[in-house]
């Protein structure tokens, strides 16, 4: 019963978004409220079926009922708990079921939390957001159903990809996905100010707290997923290029843009089209990622012709809902007002910039993602657009981006003075200097382009600081006002402080670990001792254990550093029976911020052992920089006032033209 | 029942939700606006400058301009909701009482199965814990077989039981062993063969083939090999082979053999006929007839069933002989009407309509 309740609240929430995504539009056109205020009512049902139906698929999995074709397929009655409830998601049906789910959860709270809307702008949002519901609901319903059944139930299922058999499985899909689908809400409210043909800064004002949670969750999601793929894939790579991260690159990308430039539409009333673009782009990103990842046109575009039936249909909604919204915005975008005015040098300008190189590096992703599949389409021909490419066209993007960034937060609004800014971040230039100079001396006849990026990442770091030292008057007035004032300073801008200084450190680490990292790649026997970055790593013997649904034979090194003993590691390999696979789990021990990573290959018969030792120096900065950028959203999330742009005056009062 | 009830309620549910907003007054007044969030920019102006954290030129620029995007939103301001026409409301109440349920009911009945119950896994076994104790079983035995690998006995019982729990890879290494150290026999050839098979995914590979080879070689009889051989030659693309192979196994079979109806399913499957299965008795006298006679005699037995199981359709034996009995007549339109009025007959009986399904599953009938 619980698996056809399950079926059934899917089918209802399906019937409840139609009419969510008709009635209040309706409303909005006669000025009918009660019409309108259906909207809400119906958004918070559709909340309730369909995470009724989610949590019967997770029960239907954690009862092992094979009955439901779904977890005869992915699961397996000896997975410890917390695959069986993971492996809900580890699976096309269920995923797209938790992409729905999530979509249901963000309809809902803005039914809930949306009472400073004013109710057609409401009205016409979470129309919108049903309209794109629906269309997924059917996606599912149709395509990718779940709740099907088998008459006669298999006494055991054929398990989870074992890849997946990992606690990165519980975090990563979700956070990615709150992410990617809660940028459908700045989506909707876009979609729903050209249908009002009404736009201004307390639109961005609305909007804001949705698209820094998408944000937020965006990239912890991506982070996530990079030290996953770097832990478990045993490469010892955190970045591969690879299409389905690039997938999530882009609507990052984008989504960082559309942050920065609502800013400025709420502070300044300007960039309001723009704006409005950037969130039609971002949530088609999304789509796109959606569509590149869920129709298997990536394993090969021959696969997704040979089940042309999912791919069609998420390639159908892709058309309606990019092509529409364009379409719409080409339609509508020239009847709304222009806003306020600012002069090139500002802070205005400054995000400008930003957004232009952010949209810049999203287009060569995009390109650099989308042009093999589009050759192969078109002409059979197979190439991979790999690192190469990206690393040429994203560095020179993304180093003025880099050395415009501490400038931004020190320039005024509507007009700025680049070398007052400039005189201010004189500390943080010769922190970077230093920097330089320091590294240089040390590594000596090395790499001449690491030193200057470590230094741009210092520059970014200390530009952060210099911003919060500016604010509070730090070294110009006594510390105690400082502090104070650095306590009443809006979280806000405490918010940009982390999140710019994260992306300073996450450049850090990875010009660390690409250009210092060491390895040592042969066969040991036991007792052999590899070396690597003055680790000495002695080898002593395997060692076989029973997991629950796995065989593991685990390689056993001691660490000793100086001759003093560190700590013993254990990298494995696990085969499952079911899947009939075998996989290899990483062994990593964290120095601070760097890590020694052990990933072992073959096994021959007389236990000589094919291992992969790498020494990763500040590795983990990498993932510690977008932390402390979610960090600063968060902050930034958990400011409630409002943000107002005051504008810098011009000198001859006179010139105080009307901003609009 | 239960199960009707629970949608009825999920329903009604639903589409309360839908008529609680157009049953409310429009009393409900929401004044959020443009301008509230413009007039608590205002005051923020105000909390900044105490703050000092803008100077006051900068607030009274800023202040200027709010105000004026405060004018212009008054000056652009919503139309205030009417009081809702009743006709309006009327319809939008019809549209979900009647449609909620009808488009529910439209896509759930083709896409779900109302009629099958959960079958979680504790409630499946007869013990508590019955599927984990086979597993402990076949994991207690696979160590005892680490430690004593030459024990061939041991062997002989694992590999059957691997083959069914589907690992086919070890099946293969089990019947490997067996036959090291128990000896080569046809039957553990062909058993072998069918590992090979069932981890290729039912392909008789190459290898496999070789081995049912063997077993052919070792005794001519062997029944399991000969079907498997039959299959290679089906998948190789050679139809007419396999049927003349199965249609030798058939001849030369005992009329209760086990594996008769999946050797003459195999046979419908590649284009071949086969008489159906006759008693006994009927075999016997049906040999002396002529070839219309024979025909005939077979109708009329085929008849006489259809009707005894029109009166006692709980014979799900019989309704599979029926169907299969069509099926080798080459009349598909009658076996499809049988295997309909045979779920008909079953329907109330879960148990049987699992025996059923199955039995239609193994003619190659869509289960």
């Amino acid at each position: 019963m619980i698996a056809e309740a399950g079926h059934y609240a899917l089918v209802l929430a399906l019937g409840l978004a139609l009419i969510q995504s008709t009635v209040p539009i309706l409303g909005a056109r006669w000025g009918d409220a009660a019409l309108m205020n259906v909207a809400r009512s119906t958004a918070l049902a559709q909340l309730v079926f369909t995470l009724a139906s989610f949590l019967a698929l997770i029960t239907l999995h954690v009862t092992s009922d094979f009955s439901v074709v779904n977890v005869f397929e992915n699961s397996h009655s000896m997975k410890p708990l917390i695959y069986k409830i993971t492996g809900v998601w580890g699976n096309h049906e269920g995923s797209m079921l938790l992409w729905v789910s999530i979509l249901a959860l963000f309809g809902g709270l803005v039914a809930a939390f949306g009472n400073n809307l004013p109710l057609s702008l409401r009205a016409h949002v979470l129309a919108v957001q049903a309209w794109v519901a629906s269309a997924f609901y059917l996606f599912i319903l149709m395509t990718s159903n779940p709740f099907l059944r088998i008459i006669n139930p298999p006494l055991e299922g054929r398990d989870l990809n074992p890849v997946l058999q990992d606690p990165g499985l519980a975090v990563h899909p979700p956070m990615l996905y709150l992410g990617y689908v809660g940028f459908s809400i700045s989506f909707s409210f876009a979609i729903a100010a050209l249908l009002e043909g009404r736009i201004d800064a307390a639109w961005a004002r609305w909007v804001r707290p949705w698209t820094l949670l998408a944000w937020i969750f965006l990239t912890l999601g991506i982070a996530m997923g990079s030290y996953w793929a770097y832990y478990e894939l045993g490469w010892g790579g955190w970045w591969f290029w690879d299409p389905v991260e690039n997938a999530s690159l882009m609507p990052w990308l984008a989504g960082t843009a559309l942050l920065h430039s609502a800013v400025v539409m709420e502070k300044r009333n300007a960039l309001k089209v723009w704006t409005i673009l950037l969130s039609i782009l971002t949530f088609s990103l999304s789509l796109l990622g959606t569509f590149l990842v869920r129709s298997g046109v990536l394993t090969s575009v021959h696969a997704f012709a040979s089940d042309p039936k999912r791919g069609v249909f998420i390639l159908l909604i892709l058309c309606i809902f990019i092509g529409g919204s364009l379409t719409l915005y080409a339609w509508r975008a020239s009847a709304l007002k222009q806003g306020g005015l600012f002069a090139p040098i500002s802070r205005e300008g400054a995000l400008v910039l930003n957004n232009l190189f952010l949209t810049t590096a999203c287009a060569t992703v995009f390109v650099g993602t989308l042009y093999p599949l589009a050759l192969e389409v078109t002409t059979g021909q197979k190439i991979s657009v790999g690192a190469p490419f990206f690393n040429l066209t994203f560095a020179p993007l993304f180093v003025p981006l880099m050395l415009a960034v501490p400038f931004g937060p020190l320039l005024a609004w509507k007009r700025g003075d680049l070398l007052g800014a400039a005189q201010r971040l004189f500390a943080a230039g010769v922190a970077a200097l230093v920097a330089i100079a320091v590294l240089w001396a040390w590594t000596w006849g090395g790499s001449t382009l690491a030193p200057l990026a470590i230094g741009l990442a210092v520059f970014v770091v200390a530009g952060a600081l210099s911003d919060l030292a500016e604010r509070t008057g730090l070294f110009r007035v006594p510390f105690g006002t400082a502090v104070r004032r650095a306590r009443g300073l809006p979280r806000s801008s405490w918010g940009t402080v982390f999140a710019h200084a994260g992306v300073g450190i996450a450049l850090m680490g990875i010009v660390c670990e690409t250009t210092w990292n060491s390895e040592y790649i042969g066969s040991m026997k036991t007792n052999d001792v590899a070396h690597v970055a003055g680790y000495a790593l002695k080898f002593d013997g395997l060692t076989q254990r029973q997991g629950p649904n796995f065989q593991e034979v685990a390689a056993q090194f001691e660490v000793s550093l100086d001759g003093k003993w560190l700590s013993t590691m254990k990298p494995s390999k696990r085969s499952f029976t079911t899947r009939g696979s075998t996989i290899t789990e990483a062994a990593l021990l964290t120095r601070g911020a760097s890590q020694l990573y052990i990933s072992l290959g073959d096994i021959a018969a007389d236990g000589t052992i094919a291992v992969r030792i790498y020494h990763k120096p500040m590795v983990l900065l990498i993932w510690f920089g977008p932390v402390l950028m979610a960090f600063g959203g968060m902050l930034s999330l958990s400011d409630r006032r409002l943000r107002v742009g005051a504008p810098k005056p011009a000198r001859v009062p006179r010139s105080l033209q009307p901003a609009e | 029942m239960t199960l009707w009830f629970v949608f009825a309620i999920m329903t009604a549910v639903a589409i309360f939700a839908v008529l609680w907003p157009l049953g409310q007054s429009a009393g409900v007044r929401n004044d959020a606006s443009e301008a509230t969030v413009y007039k608590d920019q205002l005051s923020e102006i105000d909390r900044d400058l105490a703050a000092g954290l803008i100077a006051a030129p900068e607030a009274d620029a800023a202040r200027v301009e709010i105000s004026r995007r405060l004018l212009s939103a008054a000056d652009h301001q919503r139309a205030s909701p009417t009081a809702s026409s009743v006709r309006i409301r009327r319809i939008a109440a019809t549209v979900a009482l009647v449609g909620l349920p009808a488009l529910s009911m439209a896509l759930y009945l083709p896409l779900g199965s109302p009629g099958l119950r959960d079958f979680p896994l504790a409630d499946r076994t007869g013990t508590p814990s019955g599927s984990e104790s086979l597993d402990n079983l076949v994991a207690q035995v696979e160590k005892h077989l680490e430690k004593n690998p030459t024990d061939g006995r041991g062997w002989n019982v694992l590999a059957p039981v691997l083959m069914r729990l589907g690992r086919y890879d070890d099946a293969a290494r089990a019947v490997r062993n067996s036959i090291t150290y128990s000896g080569d026999s046809s039957d553990r050839r062909a058993d072998l063969g069918e590992a090979l098979t069932g981890a290729a995914g039912g392909v008789v590979t190459a290898e496999a083939k070789t081995e049912f080879e063997r077993a052919i070689a070792l005794n001519a009889d062997e029944v399991k090999a000969r079907y498997f051989l039959g299959l290679a030659a089906e998948q190789d693309g050679r139809p007419e082979e396999a049927a003349a192979r199965w249609r030798a196994m058939l001849a030369k079979a005992p009329p209760n053999a086990p594996w008769r109806p999946l050797a003459q399913a195999a046979l419908v499957r590649v284009g071949g006929s086969v008489m159906p299965a006759l008693p006994d008795g009927a075999m016997a006298s049906a040999k002396d007839m002529s070839e219309a006679d024979r025909a005939k005699m077979i109708h009329t037995m085929v008849d006489r069933l259809a009707s005894r199981l029109k009166q006692d359709g709980g014979d799900v034996e019989g309704w599979l002989r029926l169907v299969r009995a069509y099926m080798v007549m080459g009349d598909r339109d009658k076996a499809k009407n049988a295997q309909t009025e045979a779920r008909e007959a079953v329907a109330n009986d879960t148990e049987r309509l699992r025996q059923l399904n199955e039995g239609l599953k193994n003619l190659g009938l869509d289960g």
